[in-house]
């Protein structure tokens, strides 16, 4: 079974984002093989930005720090090569368009395929400017994922219809970051997502207690998580591995 | 130009929660720029509050110092809040209010857009918060308090370079987060579609006057329009009206900071490449990967990485020409027109002035140049005194 296909086959996804490079690229490496021995669905790995605007203080701060080590496009691609010699846990990468475009953006995308990446997040490329991307990611085989927000409305009809993989739902109004409350649309986004196109929805933005993984997932087909995990990472820096590897039983617990 | 579209430049390139923003705001500019009575009330202010038309004043004494062409200068300082943002803002928060949002919020560089989109809601009794880089809060301190004083709340941006860019990406941040009962009043020909478009339409007045000026006073168009350009909207609305006559060379200068040769510019169009960012497809300052560049100009209206998409495709097609000018020289025009004219630019208007003293000499007396005085000097008269090593502080 292709990977992609995977994420959603063994109950409810969890999906953890964590920035490539943050503290650096060999603890990056490591986070993912400790993250697919503990059972996770899929990583979401981002590639750094200097001015991600669909980021809250949490990821910024990350990809600062990673952007401080020296973490190049280039260096990323040949640390996915290094995983997957020893591990196939799907992966996607999220970044902005600036820095795909900016490598060339089929280059960009056969590079991830060669090195073995499954998807394709970029929050800041719209459904009417998915040209830009998508028919590279269908000539290299990977998925383009589309997101929907509280805000979409009837576009979700639109894209849905055109989505692939599986739909990124973002939880509530505004950036990445930990939240006390989200609000109950995603239930609402997903009924009509689903009623356009049978795909998986995977929840993400603001989720980081296993309370709200539980909920998110019992009206989804999965949930993402970033701010939490980042936040730990901040915290820990090298050390890392171990605080970021309990808290992600205590999520997949939660939901599994 | 549909979709947005300036040749390969503009677009949308935003997160999804803000896409129906933008899309309500692009049905609702289509309706209110064909409608008589918003264009009634946006006239009305605009003469009766803002002060226009503004002067286009025939600068004899620096004409006769540099012994070349004619030099007028469209006096766009002399609008109420002292530059040209002010016809942008009164459009855009007009608009606003039209649409049933209660609250506006605004990025600020050197914190001319700010004053005037804060005077705008002070006007038409919207709330009103400001995104200012914490490094231009400390350069144009006395603007911060302006904007208090208006009823504004000024955020101090401290991510990134503290600086305009930094402050574009929080307003968005911000209005991803509160989108429905707020307008983003974009400063510049920039970000997403319809902004570039909108603000160009009601910057273009200032093209507008002048041609009509202009033909009044000298019975022919100018030979030369010079404006600076940070994101670009003084310069593309000078321009707009003229872009079908091809006569008129059509030059924006762009900060050189500590020159070309130096990684202290923010001179997009000479040292930037072609990128997606802010909502746009553009030239911006960025590194081989993409990532943005720090950039730097002693002018923080134009310290800015990237550039209107309108301005990319001028520049493309060769319509329009764009010329980078260094600090120093921005610091000498802002000196020269003090004392020769007794006005006081501001010191991005300085980068215009200078360009047109490089270019006045080599031309014919009876050839005319119309420099955008964009806006007044006043804010910036401490921070001439740094540069000159005067320990003046506000």
């Amino acid at each position: 079974m292709n990977r992609i296909n995977r994420v959603f086959s063994n109950g409810k996804a969890f999906i953890p984002f964590i920035t490539a490079g943050d503290p650096n690229l060999e603890i990056t490496k490591q986070l993912v093989y400790e993250l697919a021995n503990l059972g996770v669905d899929m990583i979401e790995l981002g590639i750094p930005f200097s001015d991600p605007v669909a980021e809250g203080p949490v990821i910024q701060a990350a990809d600062n720090r990673a952007l401080l080590a020296g973490t190049t496009t280039d260096q990323i691609f040949d640390m996915v090569k290094e995983i997957r010699k020893a591990c196939d846990v799907p992966l996607a990468f999220m970044t902005y368009i600036n820095p795909v475009f900016s490598y060339g953006t089929e280059h960009f995308i056969k590079n991830s395929k060669e090195a073995g990446i499954d998807a394709l997040i970029i929050p800041d490329l719209p459904f009417e400017e998915r040209e830009e991307a998508k028919p590279y990611c269908n000539k290299y085989e990977i998925a383009f994922i589309s997101m929907i927000a509280p805000t979409s409305g009837e576009r979700i009809k639109n894209i849905a219809g055109q989505a692939e993989g599986f739909i990124y739902c973002v939880s509530s109004l505004g950036v990445t970051g930990i939240r006390d409350k989200i609000g109950m649309d995603a239930a609402d986004m997903i009924k009509s997502a689903k009623a356009v196109k049978d795909i998986p929805c995977a929840v993400g933005f603001g989720i980081s207690t296993p309370e709200q993984a539980r909920a998110m997932a019992e009206i989804s087909d999965g949930i993402i998580v970033g701010s939490a995990i980042v936040k730990i990472i901040e915290r820990y820096g090298k050390d890392c591995i171990k605080p970021v590897s309990e808290y992600v039983k205590t999520m997949l617990q939660a939901i599994k | 130009m549909s979709n947005g579209r300036f040749g390969i430049y503009g677009g949308r390139y935003i997160p999804e929660t803000l896409m129906n923003a933008v899309i309500e705001l692009e049905a609702a500019y289509n309706h209110y720029k064909n409608d008589e009575e918003f264009n009634r009330e946006l006239q009305e202010l605009l003469i009766n509050y803002a002060g226009r038309p503004s002067r286009l004043y025939y600068a004899k004494n620096m004409t006769e110092d540099l012994k070349g062409a004619k030099i007028y200068l469209k006096r766009e300082d002399l609008n109420h809040t002292g530059s040209h943002k002010i016809n942008n803002v009164l459009g855009q928060v007009l608009l606003a209010k039209k649409m049933g949002k209660t609250r506006v919020i605004a990025e600020t560089g050197a914190g001319q857009h700010g004053v005037a989109t804060a005077t705008a809601a002070a006007l038409l009794g919207l709330e009103c918060e400001i995104f200012m880089g914490k490094e231009d809060t400390e350069r144009q301190a006395l603007n911060v308090f302006r904007m208090r004083l208006l009823g504004a709340k000024v955020h101090a941006v401290t991510t990134g370079t503290q600086t305009l860019k930094d402050a574009v990406n929080e307003a968005l941040r911000e209005w991803t987060s509160r989108v429905e009962d707020t307008h983003y009043v974009i400063g510049s020909v920039m970000g997403p579609h319809p902004f570039p478009e909108i603000v160009r339409d009601f910057q273009s007045i200032i093209g507008k006057e002048v041609k009509e000026q202009i033909l009044k006073a000298e019975g022919k168009l100018p030979d030369v329009i010079i404006a600076c350009v940070g994101g670009g909207s003084n310069a593309m609305g000078i321009f707009y009206d003229f872009i079908d006559n091809p006569e008129v060379k059509l030059i924006g200068c762009e900060a050189a900071g500590e020159g070309l040769d130096t990684d202290r510019h923010a001179a997009t169009m000479a040292k930037g490449k072609i990128g997606i960012f802010h909502g746009m497809k553009s030239y911006f300052c960025q590194d081989e990967y993409g990532q943005i560049a720090p950039v730097y100009s002693i002018s923080a209206g134009l310290d800015y990485p990237g550039i209107g998409p309108e301005h990319a495709y001028l520049k493309d097609i060769e319509r329009a020409q764009y010329v980078a000018i260094t600090d120093r020289e921005a610091v000498e025009a802002f000196e020269y027109l003090s004392i020769t004219e007794g006005i006081i630019p501001a010191i991005e208007s300085a980068h215009a002035v200078a360009y047109a003293m490089k270019l006045a000499p080599k031309m014919k007396k009876d050839e005319i140049i119309v420099v955008n005085l964009s806006g007044r000097g006043d804010k910036d008269v401490a921070a001439i005194a740094r540069y000159k090593g005067e320990n003046i502080y506000e």
